[in-house]
């Protein structure tokens, strides 16, 4: 039997005799989803949402969260509404500690709040990237200072792409645009938020930039999806997450639990990329 | 154990499936312990030949299905003569329920024709499958874009016609729809943590039904959300099988 069959087994037998599903079920890692948010999860407040999500986590054997955004969904916040969006996650840290770790949100059309916003949140707080959105398309030079700051700190930068048949909107950065910062800034982290959502062109888009991962959250659980970037990209470049709450993690989890892989690739894509991309980040804070 | 609602044969026109060879599903849905699978065909949605296709779909499940899978024929009402396919679904392919895709075919369920095809359908005690959408629509080929079906109409319709048996596959939470209604849905496309629970809160856990829409989506996305809702085992084993058990057999 397959490490592959094995694994599949497992969740199987799992779902039908009722035990969360460990991570050791999943294979020999800890589960780890680069994109979540306290968004569209029931709670008043952001302890109550995280908990809530945690539920759900520990159902699943995830690990541990990368938390951005707070509540309301703030598409261009202005800086005061950033900063609350931020205190929001940041509370939610606190409750939850071993279960989240953070990325700041930053808002491009305002530069200077968005870097004292990094030093304020990473540099002199517990998180740990940064999480841009669709305030502005990321491949205008106002990001430069931002991603500058975040290559200081070696922090990874997970920015939302689509690329939308019925028209992306007029902030929204397509997988064209994070090739065009890439290349801009050969030592970012970059990671290519829903893998452009059309999974089959993103992934061809940013093929060739190799400092940009994909990440798999927020799209229908496509067959082909997690074994066509495994082929192109090389498993070192894709990442699990789910964009829960408004995405189920189980529906994000199963495209990797499902895919055609080797044991290997898939506990990269499970949280073994993720945990080396934040390696120097973690070891700084005491956090390894 | 597991009976799937949600499977269907044949080739998705926009890429290769890991099992879109009638041995490989088969041989896919055994693996993951389904033991009843309701089978449509890709076919059904974009062929005009529907008799074909229909034909084709029942030989399929008889020559590789191993009593797993159960032939749900594609009915298009805006064919000529479609109600000849229904009855050749029925009569000669002993099928147990079809299946339709209104925004394929070209028709809303506003149109006369589908509470017709939903009457003649109840009165011959056919499970009606009716397929929201197949994909995300902003992520479909630029030159085969379909906007999802509407279902407002639903809860209306199903007023008028008491004795239906109406799966709704593939759609988000089914607004306006309530127990009362008796309208089933399958869980594919339920989406946000905990999704799967909100449904069975919605319309009761004996109307939600395991659909994966394997092979076009990864089965264990759909196994994986009644891992996540934390459904009680009576309600999990509801889902999983016993529900679409005791449509088939009313």
């Amino acid at each position: 039997m397959s490490h592959n069959q094995l694994s599949r087994r497992m969740v199987l037998k799992s779902l039908l005799s009722g035990p969360p599903l460990m991570s050791a079920q999943i294979g020999s890692t800890e589960v780890w989803d680069v994109h979540c948010h306290l968004t569209s999860v029931a709670g008043e407040t952001p302890e109550a949402r995280m908990t809530e999500l945690v539920r759900f986590m520990d159902r699943l054997g995830i690990h541990r969260v990368m938390l951005s955004l707070g509540f309301p969904l703030l598409e261009n916040p202005p800086p005061r509404q950033l900063r609350e969006e931020n205190d929001q996650v940041l509370r939610a840290l606190r409750r939850w500690p071993k279960r989240t770790l953070g990325f700041v949100y930053l808002n491009p059309n305002h530069v200077d709040f968005s870097l004292e916003e990094f030093n304020r949140c990473v540099r002199d707080g517990p998180m740990v990237g940064v999480k841009l959105w669709v305030a502005k398309r990321c491949n205008a030079p106002e990001l430069d200072p931002i991603v500058e700051r975040a290559v200081s700190f070696q922090a990874p930068i997970l920015q939302h792409t689509w690329l939308k048949v019925n028209g992306n909107g007029p902030g929204e950065s397509t997988p064209f645009d994070i090739v065009e910062l890439a290349r801009r800034h050969p030592r970012a982290m970059l990671i290519c938020g829903h893998t452009g959502g059309d999974w089959e062109r993103g992934i061809r888009v940013v093929r060739a930039s190799k400092n940009v991962w994909v990440e798999i959250a927020g799209s229908d659980p496509t067959s082909g999806l997690v074994e066509m970037a495994v082929r192109e990209l090389g498993a070192e470049r894709v990442i699990y997450g789910s964009d829960a709450g408004g995405r189920s993690f189980a529906s994000q989890l199963g495209k990797v639990m499902g895919a055609e892989l080797e044991t290997r690739a898939r506990n990269l894509i499970l949280g073994g990329n993720l945990r080396q991309m934040l390696a120097p980040m973690l070891r700084a804070k005491g956090l390894a | 154990m597991i009976i799937d609602t949600n499977v269907s044969l044949s080739r998705w026109p926009f890429r290769r499936l890991p099992a879109d060879e009638p041995a490989a599903l088969v041989a896919g849905l055994r693996k993951r312990n389904v033991r009843g699978a309701w089978t449509g065909s890709f076919d059904g949605i974009f062929h005009e030949d529907i008799a074909g296709v229909n034909a084709r779909l029942a030989r399929d499940c008889r020559t590789y299905g191993k009593g797993i899978l159960m032939p749900f024929g594609s009915i298009n009402p805006k064919l000529p003569d479609w109600q000849e396919d229904l009855r050749r679904c029925q009569e000669e392919h002993k099928m147990p329920g079809i299946r339709l895709h209104p925004n394929y075919h070209g028709y809303d369920l506003r149109d006369p024709i589908f509470a017709e095809l939903l009457r003649i359908a109840a009165d011959r005690k056919l499970v009606v499958q009716l397929a929201a959408r197949m994909e995300d629509d902003r992520t479909q080929h630029p030159l085969m874009r379909v906007p999802p079906v509407d279902l407002s109409p639903l809860a209306e319709l199903v007023r008028g016609v008491p004795q239906a048996r109406l799966v709704v596959l593939n759609s988000g939470p089914l607004r306006g729809l309530a127990p009362e209604h008796r309208v089933y849905s399958d869980l594919s496309m339920i989406e946000g943590a905990g999704g799967v629970a909100r449904l069975v809160q919605q319309i009761s856990a004996s109307r939600v039904l395991f659909g994966s829409n394997y092979p076009l989506f990864y089965f264990e996305s759909a196994l994986l959300k009644v891992k996540e809702s934390g459904l009680t085992g009576e309600q999990s084993a509801a889902v999983l099988a016993e529900n679409a058990r005791r449509l088939l057999s009313r």
